[in-house]
């Protein structure tokens, strides 16, 4: 049994070098449901091997990255999802930063706008 | 009995200070000057007091007085020392103490000298900083009373979670609490400035110290955090944009914004209401930082006090803060500003292209860590935001920011030489650009990575070259350099070291896992990794399974500990340091049955790692070194 559960956490690598790649990558992404705050490719919990050892399945299947997050947010809820998704509902979240540099640039734009002609002659330390 | 009554006396001592933080507000606030005088021997009063009330709570964690209920709950008579020392602030109520302690003896630092500072803003700078101890001093004595007793004192404590027990996490918390709380003092005299209605270059003086010490301070705490999580999680990583770092994060770039519009209206009395406001920002995020850690809202791998009641209490002293510090400032902030005309390509412009750049990063960090618990209140779905969100966000905000900071320091105030500027820095831009193009296209890490390199390079390049020109072009004079011009090229050039660790980090790391039997070797990262022998091993107050790696002829050893006090297993990772990386090893389960006992193994190499880190120091120094040399300004003038 022990035995078992060690081979669990070393999930074997696919053979297909490109695939591998994109199931590290997901893996990073996808949140361990068992662990306080940790992504499935750091944590040492079985749960999150199992996820893992999922997430190959997925990728062997020919699924796209899109089709296995979809397919974890469905199974596990989009709290798995450490991407939120950009869809409407998260919207605010990802224009947030950019409305906050537009509104910064805007504001400081207005506050530092001169008059026409005003020149300052370079002052040295 | 030692110490029979010293719990009481720490509590009185507690309640002695609180009276004093409490008339030192009423005191300070009317700015009288005999009243002013009586508040400055108020917070010094007031500090003795508290630092004796702390002491009496490390002594009995010293000498493990179990009466006490933190120390029942949180330490244990077979602890090393340091970590019975230690876990007088590794607990939430021995936390908040601190937090008040130091509170109250940066008001008391403040009120030893005046300097050019008005007497209406160092009195009532000093009666803020009051209300300030005084809201978390009834706090701490009201929801989380360190000195609470047990009766009848439990035999033996509970033990402080193994994880904690840690060199770097015993200077941790007291770093961050330094930086949280060095954020406090701009915040009253931001407050004490809007009462005044003037905040001018004598005010700005009196306020970039302690944006520094906060400053400083941060980037220490942070880097201890980050360092500690790198060796004892066990998974090689420094930094996930967890909720907590974030907490702390956002106070460091409250700092860095307000520690260069702080130099702004220092120098040229320009954007003083955009320095003051930033001020009380800064405070409510490190007040918003204190309460994330405590209330235990957010779910995080360091939330170790979690307690919703005084969650909801921080948040009220951040409303009161906060509430009370923007309506004074919407009232009065219209006072401040004597506007100093300049160009916008001048030191004046960059410092702002610099400050808008960190309030939105800032602000983007924000929103990331609380947009979870806001989209759970709207809709009542739970979502994450990870890293994938911060590094596709912050990090090219960042990247474009850090790509203007070579630049700002060669320009002169009011109007800079752009063309002069850029002239200066040609070379380094080559060799940056040179750099990123090499590793784009030999070692193919991606062109994001490539131009992160790319731009650490810039940055250090950009900073030797502020300090040669500054220099006038000769070796000669560049020891000879003010220690402020030292200062700001350490800083920018440490935070250039720390982007060419952490994208290095990032883009090369290797991992591996396998399951090695005693005796095997391995190939990993141009090393050769034996696992020379699995053996048992006992600590001061754990027992451990020890594996002896020998990598390349020299041993390292990883364990499996066991901490009977908590009965609570932990991992120790084994770390083989180099020039070019680390080499770092982790355990997994040992299997004890069919056959053979195998070790599983994760096997990282973090190249470039000790540049975080080494970066994080530079940058510390340069805080430091402008520290010394504000001090040395003061001996001059006084």
């Amino acid at each position: 049994m022990a035995l078992l559960v060690t081979l669990a956490l070393l999930v074997s690598p696919l053979s297909d070098p490109a695939e591998e790649a994109r199931a590290r990558a997901l893996e990073t992404e996808i949140r361990c449901v068992v662990c306080q705050n940790e992504p499935i490719s750091q944590s040492s919990a079985d749960m999150a091997a199992d996820m893992r050892a999922l997430v190959r399945e997925r990728v062997r299947a020919g699924d796209s990255d899109a089709e296995i997050r979809a397919f974890f947010a469905a199974r596990y809820g989009d709290f798995v999802l450490l991407r939120p998704r950009i869809e409407a509902g998260a919207l605010a979240l990802w224009l947030a930063p950019l409305a906050l540099l537009a509104i910064g640039a805007g504001l400081t734009w207005n506050a530092l706008r001169r008059r026409p002609g005003e020149d300052f002659p370079p002052e040295p330390d | 009995m030692a110490g029979a009554v010293s719990g009481e006396l720490g509590h009185a001592l507690a309640v002695l200070a609180l009276t004093a933080s409490c008339a030192q507000a009423v005191l300070g606030l009317l700015a009288r000057p005999p009243l002013a005088a009586a508040a400055a021997a108020l917070a010094q009063a007031g500090a003795v007091a508290l630092a004796a009330s702390l002491a009496l709570l490390i002594a009995a964690f010293v000498r493990s007085d179990f009466s006490f209920a933190v120390v029942a709950a949180h330490s244990h008579s077979a602890k090393p020392l340091l970590y019975k020392i230690a876990g007088a602030w590794g607990n939430h109520e021995g936390s908040m103490l601190l937090w008040c302690l130091v509170s109250s003896a940066f008001g008391a630092a403040f009120s030893l000298r005046r300097g050019p500072l008005s007497l209406g803003h160092w009195s009532r700078t000093l009666g803020v900083q009051g209300l300030v101890t005084a809201g978390a001093l009834v706090y701490a004595l009201i929801l989380s009373n360190p000195f609470a007793r047990l009766d009848p004192a439990p035999m033996e404590g509970a033990g402080l979670n193994p994880v904690l027990q840690d060199p770097a996490l015993a200077l941790h918390p007291p770093m961050l609490y330094l930086g949280y709380v060095g954020l406090s003092l701009p915040f009253s005299l931001a407050l004490a400035a809007l009462i005044e209605g003037e905040a001018g270059p004598a005010w700005a003086r009196a306020l970039r110290p302690w944006a520094l010490i906060a400053g400083t301070c941060l980037t220490l705490g942070i880097a201890l955090g980050s360092y500690w999580a790198y060796y004892e999680l066990g998974w090689g990583g420094w930094w996930f944009w967890d909720p907590v770092e974030n907490a702390s994060f956002m106070p460091w770039l409250a700092a860095a914004a307000l520690l260069h519009a702080g130099l702004v209206t220092e120098r040229r009395g320009s954007l003083a209401s955009w320095t003051v406001l930033l001020a009380i920002l800064g405070f409510g995020l490190a007040l918003l930082g204190t309460f994330l850690v405590r209330s235990g809202v957010l779910t995080s791998v360091h939330a170790f006090a979690i307690d919703p009641q005084r969650g909801v209490a921080v948040l009220v002293l951040l409303a009161l803060a906060m509430g009370g510090g923007l309506v004074l400032y919407a009232w009065r902030a219209g006072r401040l500003d004597k506007p100093r005309g300049f160009a916008a390509l001048s030191r004046e412009g960059a410092l702002v292209a610099n400050n808008l750049g960190l309030s939105v990063a800032c602000g983007t960090v924000l929103i990331g860590t609380l947009y979870p618990l806001l989209a759970e209140a709207v809709t009542g779905r739970l979502v994450s935001v990870g890293p994938p969100y911060f590094n596709l966000t912050f990090a090219p905000l960042m990247g474009a920011l850090l790509l203007l900071a070579p630049l700002g320091p060669l320009l002169a105030w009011r109007r800079g030489d752009l063309g002069a500027a850029a002239r200066r820095l040609a070379l380094a831009f080559a060799a940056a650009l040179g750099l990123a193009l090499g590793v784009g296209l030999l070692l193919a890490p991606g062109w994001g990575a490539a131009l992160g390199l790319g731009l650490g390079a810039w940055l250090v390049l950009g900073a030797l070259v502020y300090l040669w020109a500054r220099a006038g072009a000769r070796f000669g004079k560049l020891a000879a350099l003010p220690l402020g011009i030292w200062a700001a090229g350490l800083a920018h050039a440490g935070l250039g070291v720390f982007v060419l660790g952490a994208v290095g980090e990032t883009s090369f790391k290797q991992e591996r896992a396998l399951l090695l039997l005693p005796g095997e070797r391995t190939r990993f990262a141009g090393r050769e990794v034996t696992l020379s022998g699995i053996e048992a091993a006992e600590g001061p107050n754990y027992y451990a399974d020890r594996a002896i790696f020998s990598v390349d002829g020299r041993s390292i050893a990883a364990e499996r500990r066991f901490y009977p006090a908590s009965q609570t297993p932990t991992s120790e990772v084994a770390i083989l340091s180099s020039w070019g990386g680390d080499l770092y090893i982790a355990l997994g389960e040992t299997s004890r049955e069919a056959g053979p006992v195998r070790l599983s193994v994760r096997l990282y190499f973090n190249p470039m790692v000790q540049l975080i880190y080494g970066g994080a120091a530079l940058m510390a120094l340069g805080g430091a070194l402008a520290l010394v040399r504000r001090m040395r300004l003061r001996g001059e003038a006084s």
